[in-house]
């Protein structure tokens, strides 16, 4: 098994709910607290496992905002568990899933220099790092509901941007869905292979910004009458 | 990279210590300059070793959980942070045994071979100490061989500076000293040399576009998703300014290669003697610091793409 999500660029809202969710169920999870620092104070700063960027493609008017949620991208070869000296971090051979052990981190920060993508950050309470666990305590919790066994961020997310399964199964939602809209993974020049993938978003015809005709039956009369005289 | 100062005080520190080390070895074999008594050969060794104690304490200040410190020997066959902590611990045993036979008239087979299997520990120590940063993908000022080159060039010249004080302050013959001085700086000078023009010019690099995989047009950032900082920008958002940057190069140069440099001719011109030597000493550490700082300062990590700079 390989389970990673899909982020849909093309749905995203930017709403930040996926980082909430995230952050209230991983709090009190197995790899909680996500501490903050002056969460109420001038410089409000702390532990976030996703983080959602808004980025604009191209130039005014064929400009448009993108919102880009980032968590840990699961990589098949994740260079942060091959530099971390301690055996703290590794990646769970069944589902690739890519874990922190709390017990054994140093906080060396050494892991989070390897990773491109940003998806490790230290706890300065506890002294450790932490990361994006793909909700593994609740994926495979068996008092939930077979539907609700999905990420926090997946399961929240209100506008469907998200999606969670086996990228192994080449039959899965979501295998399919990058197979059929050309779903990418980033960076792919340094060669980590993350599992995340990304859906582009799509192209839409550019929406004419010049003035609008009125509507109307009389106003096409007319046009139709200045259209003759003009003959 | 944000600098800290554990680190870069660890690795001038450690890395003159073993540079002093090999290079004692070496003038202990070949008896530089009439060769060091005794003592003086227990003493230099103790001088390094105890650099590289301290360096190797200080470097665990930089650690935010150092409660698990001993856990870093676990990963050997795969992280250079670990491999440099065992063989850092490997040679510790080693340079003791070639101090004790030393001190006790051992067998010249057990003092040549300890100080030997030593010195090579005190090179590939060095040399992980420079690939901890050089296998790194993500930072392009440090994915290159020339980093464990300028680790190890710099140490053993800091190394041989201090070696020069102590035959200055031993009253041998210098001639051989100033000489493999001499030659140590000049390949440390021409390798930073040709690092800083290396890392003048981007080359093959992410961007903000392959970062984003929106490779069709423009991106630029419109909004990073926090209001303060976070830890990514603490660990990666520190920047220098280009002019500071080519002002500390000048820094690197003048105190770490050409006034060390300098001094060398006034030791063989029989000027200053022992003051000559210790600035060289002095003003090579502060060089060598100031390049440390340096290293850390221009290496620009690539998640600085997702903050909204277009290549790194």
């Amino acid at each position: 098994m390989r389970l990673g999500l899909v982020v849909d660029l093309d749905v995203c809202v930017g709403c930040h709910a996926c980082a909430i969710a995230c952050k209230e169920w991983n709090a009190s999870g197995t790899i909680g607290p996500l501490t903050d620092y002056q969460p109420y104070g001038a410089e409000p700063s702390g532990v976030w496992f996703n983080r959602i960027r808004s980025y604009e493609m191209d130039e005014y008017p064929n400009n448009k905002t993108i919102n880009f949620p980032m968590s840990c991208m699961h990589c098949e070869d994740a260079a942060c568990v091959t530099v971390c000296p301690t055996g703290a971090s590794y990646k769970r051979p069944e589902d690739g899933i890519v874990l922190i052990d709390q017990d054994k981190c140093m906080g060396c920060n050494y892991c989070s220099w390897a990773c491109p993508y940003g998806a490790r950050e230290l706890d300065r309470s506890s002294g450790t790092m932490k990361k994006c666990t793909l909700c593994v305590d609740r994926i495979y919790d068996q008092e939930l509901p077979i539907e609700e066994r999905q990420p926090a961020c997946v399961l929240t997310c209100p506008a469907h941007a998200r999606m969670f399964g086996d990228f192994d199964d080449p039959d899965s939602a979501v295998s399919r869905t990058v197979r059929e809209r050309s779903g990418y993974g980033l960076m792919p020049e340094l060669n980590y292979s993350p599992t995340n993938q990304y859906l582009p978003p799509r192209s839409k015809p550019v929406i004419p910004i010049g003035p609008k005709p009125k509507g109307g039956l009389k106003e096409s009369i007319k046009q139709f009458a200045n259209k003759l005289v003009r003959r | 990279m944000h600098p800290a100062f554990s680190v870069i005080f660890f690795t001038v520190a450690s890395g003159a210590g073993f540079g002093l080390f090999s290079l004692l070895f070496i003038a202990d074999v070949f008896k530089l300059g009439g060769g060091f008594s005794r003592e003086q050969l227990v003493i230099g060794g103790l001088i390094a070793l105890g650099l590289i104690v301290f360096g190797l304490l200080s470097s665990t200040f930089h650690l935010a959980n150092p409660k698990n410190a001993w856990r870093a020997f676990n990963r050997f066959r795969t992280s250079w942070l670990s491999r440099e902590g065992v063989f850092a611990v490997i040679f510790m045993p080693l340079a003791l045994i070639y101090l004790v036979s030393i001190w006790f008239d051992a067998p010249t087979w057990l003092r040549d071979t300890s100080g030997f299997l030593a010195a090579i520990l005190a090179w590939i120590t060095v040399f992980s100490t420079g690939m901890i940063y050089a296998c790194l993908k993500t930072i392009r000022q440090w994915n290159s061989p020339l980093v464990p080159a300028n680790y190890l060039a710099l140490g053993y010249a800091s190394g041989s500076l201090l070696l020069l004080l102590g035959a200055v302050v031993s009253g041998l013959e210098t001639l051989p000293y100033i000489a493999m001085s001499a030659l140590i700086m000049a390949i440390a000078a021409v390798l930073k040399a040709i690092y800083y023009f290396w890392i003048g010019s981007p080359g093959l690099s992410p961007t903000i576009n392959t970062a984003t995989g929106l490779t069709r047009a423009k991106v630029k950032l419109l909004d990073t998703g926090h209001t303060h900082g976070t830890f990514l920008t603490e660990e990666f958002g520190f920047q220098i300014a280009r002019q500071k940057a080519g002002l500390l190069k000048v820094v690197v140069f003048v105190l770490g290669f050409a006034l060390p440099g300098l001094m060398l001719v006034w030791v063989f011109n029989q000027h200053g003697g022992e003051m000559a030597a210790i600035v060289a000493v002095v003003a090579g550490l502060v060089g060598a610091s100031v390049e440390r700082w340096l290293f850390f300062a221009e290496a620009r990590h690539v998640v600085n793409l997702y903050h909204g700079a277009q290549r790194c």
